[in-house]
């Protein structure tokens, strides 16, 4: 460094460090394991809860990236997260035939529902099916907002116009219109353009800018959206901390996770339900 | 014009309450991309000013390709330190991606070309008028971009506040490498963004108006202590 300017700054800025809390990166016997996981368990706070009740449980912290489902199985392709909590049911039982994860468990379900403006322009409040209600968009060409994203949403929305018969590939930019970003950026926009979107209710909970959206379709089986847990395979990934993970896994197929999903509100609502049905399973697999 | 009053006032809450979480956020933001302002700097300084005095074939090309790279996308940046850090990359091995120094790698290599490129045309300028002078008094080139560098430092300041300001204010690249992972990797822009994205719209801007006042206050000091060894000089 030849200028004396420099160090100066670079003292300046160290002092402004010097406030700092603890260095987190400075504790390299601190055990964390990586989650890979999606917006909406994120954004809703769900997860920040479970990690925090886990973490003064065992000690284990669990660090999350919040990514749509394509991405978060792909990281967990390439190894990169430990474990995924994701929630498209083919692209999971897909990922565990790859070899990629060793077993998938049922965790939790919560719902999607079509939210639109009040007016209703594809009159699908008096449909009560998600394909109806998409036929009825794509019949009277209203603003429908797709991710666009390859999120489980996204995928979601996929299998919804596929079973509807209709492909709106062709029309994108036109009423169709995809955002390619999360959910929460989703409906931002589909607030502002008075569109119809389809969204998890955890997100839409969640969300403090709805404008004059309502929710006009719910309740239809197939809206419904179960999230599975995957242990990224050691056979595959020797680094991955699969014992940290399953650790993970079994504190939340127990009693004591399975509540505490349970009991966890946004504005007085419950987000999502555990799955009870798997929670005796994982303990056997670990053997 | 609610929304003004809002965010204000969002800002105002943070600061007077000491929310613990800002100050994690603020001192997070400051340690990434002050490190990234050193390695900028180290690299940068020293290459832009050879580049600068030194004259070879291709220099106007590399000179072309420095300063478009001051343009480098940020998210471009971000994909590009993701496939050196993930696992099947070539640095995989370190397990480095998601924590603050992946973060610290990306915004290195996004503002080291603004620092170099900006100290290239300065000392280049500089070489213009006093390269004679350096030469009778039989400065070589390292003594001569050393000599240049001290001389033009309080221009050199403006450099590395560009490149400075272009890392704090940054989203692209961290987000990707960094994950915004709560306490961990997540610093003011990714925290704006999730806020965006929750709808929390005054919340968002009244971080905005906090990463405005930092980066015053940064550039204010930097500003002050110009002045000051201005004077002294």
């Amino acid at each position: 460094m030849s200028s004396r300017t420099f160090p100066i700054i670079a003292l300046a800025i160290a002092m402004l460090f010097g406030c700092s809390p603890a260095d987190e990166t400075s504790e390299p016997e601190a055990v964390f394991i990586i989650l890979g996981s999606t917006t909406s368990t994120r954004d809703s706070g769900l997860l920040a809860d479970l990690t925090e009740r886990f973490r003064a449980r065992t000690g284990i912290e669990v660090r999350v990236i919040a990514a749509g489902t394509g991405r978060a199985l792909e990281y967990g392709r390439r190894g990169d997260v430990d474990m995924l909590l994701v929630h498209h049911r083919p692209s999971e039982d897909a990922f565990v035939a790859e070899g990629y994860a060793p077993y998938r468990r049922d965790l939790m379900y919560n719902d999607f529902v079509i939210v639109g403006p009040p007016d209703d322009p594809a009159k699908i409040r008096g449909t009560s099916t998600a394909t109806d209600a998409l036929a009825a968009i794509a019949a009277s060409e209203s603003p429908f907002l797709s991710r666009g994203d390859d999120s489980g949403t996204h995928k979601k929305e996929h299998g919804l116009w596929a079973e509807a018969g209709i492909d709106p590939g062709p029309h994108s930019g036109t009423w169709y219109r995809e955002t390619g970003s999360g959910m929460g950026a989703t409906l931002n926009v589909a607030a502002e353009m008075a569109a119809y979107t389809l969204t998890d209710r955890g997100t839409w909970l969640a969300s403090a800018n709805h404008q004059d959206l309502e929710i006009l379709l719910e309740g239809d089986p197939p809206l419904r959206n179960p999230y599975g847990l995957l242990p990224i395979d050691p056979e595959r990934h020797p680094h991955v901390k699969f014992e940290a993970a399953e650790t993970f896994i079994h504190w939340l197929l127990s009693d004591e996770g399975l509540d505490a999903i349970d009991a966890f509100k946004v504005r007085g609502e419950q987000l999502f339900f555990a799955d009870r049905s798997d929670s005796g399973g994982a303990a056997a697999v670990s053997d | 014009m609610g929304w003004i009053g809002d965010a204000l006032a969002a800002a105002f809450e943070l600061i007077v309450g000491g929310d613990p979480e800002l100050g994690e956020i603020v001192a997070l933001s400051l340690r990434v991309s002050g490190t990234a302002l050193l390695v900028s700097s180290v690299i940068g300084l020293p290459f832009g000013a050879l580049l600068g005095i030194v004259r070879f074939p291709g220099r106007r090309g590399v000179v072309i390709v420095l300063n478009t790279l001051m343009g480098l996308p940020p998210v471009v940046v971000g994909l590009g330190v993701l496939l050196l850090l993930s696992r099947p990359g070539p640095l995989g091995h370190l397990g480095l991606l998601f924590t603050p120094e992946a973060m610290m790698i990306a915004q290195s290599i996004l503002i080291t070309p603004i620092v170099a490129a900006l100290t290239r045309q300065t000392i280049e300028d500089a070489f213009d008028e006093y390269g004679e002078q350096l030469r009778s008094l039989g400065a070589g080139r390292l003594r001569s971009a050393a000599t240049l560098l001290y001389e033009a430092r309080f221009t050199l300041l403006t450099a590395v506040l560009a490149g400075f300001g272009r890392a704090i204010a940054e989203v692209g690249a961290v987000q990707i490498v960094g994950g915004n992972i709560a306490h961990v990797t997540r610093i003011m822009t990714t925290t704006i963004a999730l806020d965006t994205n929750r709808g929390e719209f005054a919340l968002a801007m009244g971080l905005g108006i906090i990463l405005l006042l930092l980066a015053l206050a940064i550039v204010g000091s930097a500003e002050i202590l110009r002045g000051v060894a201005n004077r002294a000089a």
